[in-house]
This record gives C-alpha cells, sequence and structure tokens, in this order.
C-alpha cells in the first residue's frame, strides 16, 4: 500500500462524499463519547471507539454521526464507557461496553432508536458533575 | 491495567489535552527492537511537588474526584516501563508544560506490544477541544528501508473534512493506515 497524500485524502472525501447521501437528523447531530481516561483505556475503550466507528460506518451514517473522545466521566468501575446523545431519545451513558455491546449500541440506540437496558449507568457519578 | 504500548501513549496525551495544552508533540521512534517516546505539551505544567505527586498512584489531584484516593495514569507507564527494563523521564515546569519521555526494547519479555499504532494516532487526534497535535513517526530496521511518517492534527482535520464525525474519522484512519504499512 503506497502512503496516501493529503492531497488524496481529499480527493477520497470528495467521492464519499457523492457516495453517501447525507441523513438529517431534524437538524441535531448524534453524538458518541467515548470516556478515554485511565481507567477507560485500562478496560478497553480503545476497543469500543474502534467498534463504535466501524458499526457506524457499516450502517452508512458516519457523515451524521459525532464520535469523540474525553477523559474519566466518574463511572470507573463500569468503564469503559460510552454517553450517547441521540435527539429525541433520553442522553444516555453506557458502561461494561466492550466490543460486542458497542456494536448493538449503534445497530439498536443510534439505529433502531431502542436503549439498551442492560447496559445503562445513566449520568456520571455525583462526585464529578460540574454544578 | 493497560494492554499495549498506544494505551500508555493515549493516557499521557489525553493528560496533555485535560492540562489545557495548546500544542501537543509527539515521537515514536523505533530501532533495532528500541522503541523511544517523547510527549511534550503546553498545558498548565506541575512545579516539583505536584510531579512527585502525579508520579504516586494513590494520588490525584482531587479536581476531578473529590473522594478518590489513586491517580493511575503516569504510574502505569513507569511500572510497564520499570518491568520492560527500560528508562522513563518526566519533566514539568509550572504554567510551562510537560515533557514526558520513556524507551524500552520491544523484545523483551513483559514489554507491551506495540498494538495498533494508526488507530492510536487517530485516537490521539479524536479528543475534544481545539488542540494542535504533531506526530513523528521513525522506525529502522536492519535490511529494510525506513519508514518514516508525520501528521499533523489540523491538517488532517482540514483534509478529512473535521475529525469530528466518524466519516471524517474513518477516512482519517484509512490515511494514518497507509503511512504505517511498509
Amino acid at each position: 500500500m503506497a502512503k496516501m497524500t493529503l492531497e488524496q485524502l481529499r480527493k477520497l472525501r470528495e467521492e464519499k462524499k457523492r457516495d453517501i447521501e447525507r441523513r438529517e437528523t431534524e437538524g441535531k447531530e448524534i453524538r458518541i463519547i467515548v470516556g478515554m481516561g485511565t481507567c477507560g483505556i485500562a478496560a478497553g475503550a480503545r476497543v469500543a471507539f474502534d467498534a463504535i466507528l466501524a458499526a457506524v460506518e457499516r450502517h452508512g451514517i458516519g457523515a451524521s454521526v459525532v464520535l469523540a473522545q474525553t477523559g474519566c466521566m466518574g463511572l470507573c468501575h463500569v468503564e469503559p464507557t460510552v454517553e450517547v446523545l441521540v435527539p429525541g431519545m433520553p442522553d444516555t451513558i453506557y458502561g461494561k461496553v466492550d466490543a460486542a455491546t458497542a456494536t448493538k449500541i449503534v445497530d439498536r440506540h443510534v439505529v433502531a432508536r431502542a436503549l439498551v437496558n442492560e447496559h445503562i449507568y445513566d449520568r456520571p457519578a455525583a462526585d464529578i458533575i460540574r454544578n | 491495567m493497560h494492554r499495549d504500548f498506544g494505551d500508555y501513549v493515549l493516557d499521557i496525551v489525553q493528560n496533555a489535552v485535560e492540562a489545557g495544552a495548546r500544542n501537543i508533540g509527539l515521537r515514536i521512534a523505533e530501532s533495532d527492537g528500541r522503541v523511544e517516546v517523547l510527549v511534550e505539551d503546553d498545558g498548565c505544567g506541575m512545579d516539583r511537588d505536584e510531579l512527585s505527586r502525579a508520579l504516586d498512584p494513590f494520588h490525584t489531584d482531587g479536581t476531578k474526584h473529590a473522594k478518590r484516593k489513586v491517580g493511575l495514569g503516569l504510574p502505569f507507564m513507569v511500572q510497564a516501563v520499570e518491568a520492560a527494563g527500560g528508562t522513563w523521564s518526566v519533566e514539568s515546569e509550572k504554567g510551562k508544560g510537560t515533557r514526558v519521555r520513556f524507551a524500552f526494547h520491544l523484545g523483551h519479555p513483559d514489554a507491551p506490544p506495540v498494538g495498533d499504532l494508526p488507530g492510536l494516532v487517530l485516537s490521539l487526534m479524536a479528543f475534544e477541544g481545539g488542540y494542535e497535535l504533531e506526530v513523528a513517526r521513525t522506525r529502522e530496521t536492519p535490511g529494510k528501508s525506513r519508514l518514516a511518517w508525520s501528521a499533523r492534527r489540523s491538517e488532517l482535520a482540514e483534509a478529512a473534512g473535521g475529525l469530528r464525525d466518524a466519516e471524517s474519522l474513518a477516512l482519517a484512519k484509512a490515511f494514518l493506515e497507509s503511512q504505517e504499512a511498509d
């Protein structure tokens, strides 16, 4: 595989743009945030991040899903944690997100609009919420 | 516990982002099976006391977790590097920034595996915030041609469409994978 140049990357992006029909989500974006503090990393948050990216791409909705990382969300006991913000659905924090669960979160929560009940850990722990 | 080499690097870079760094530099140089890492940032930095506490696994600065008694980011790196017979240093200046270096032989039985480097670099670029990150990567293996590439977060974001949405991140990943490929 030859090294891609930034110019080739720009071209690839333009080609993809034409291929993909951008999905409008009521003018708002879907946000998925992976906790990437020491606790998250140690529990396998990079695996969760990769699985989410792959699942979102598989569904062809990459252009309408913002995927980001943050530090510790205060739920070190159930890492890896993933916060999912979908317009029209409750803001949700999922815990113990391995690769299979990460895929399930995209398939069920983001695409089918149903919560993955068994992994919900609600909002951050009280000692980390900013007032 | 952290699994691969990239986990330690990611942890240190996450510290830099959280320390409010505007500019972060990362160098990963591999030569004859020895890997050397340098992470430099212009974040808030630490004075001598804060630095010695940052290296203590049973200390955290208390701003994020008022009741918690552990802070494991740097101690994990120190433990892994020392287990692999490597060397490390952390220099920091309050208000100026921090410089973390570590090096070890990848062939040491207790050395962490290298893991997915392009995936690591993508993750390093995917934290929230407007920081600049410059990555310089080299690998020299006897009998093989030298691998050298660099990536800058702002340039990659411009070329790949922002590095915010998953599509842009997937494009950036393909770009980074092509840089690391032989």
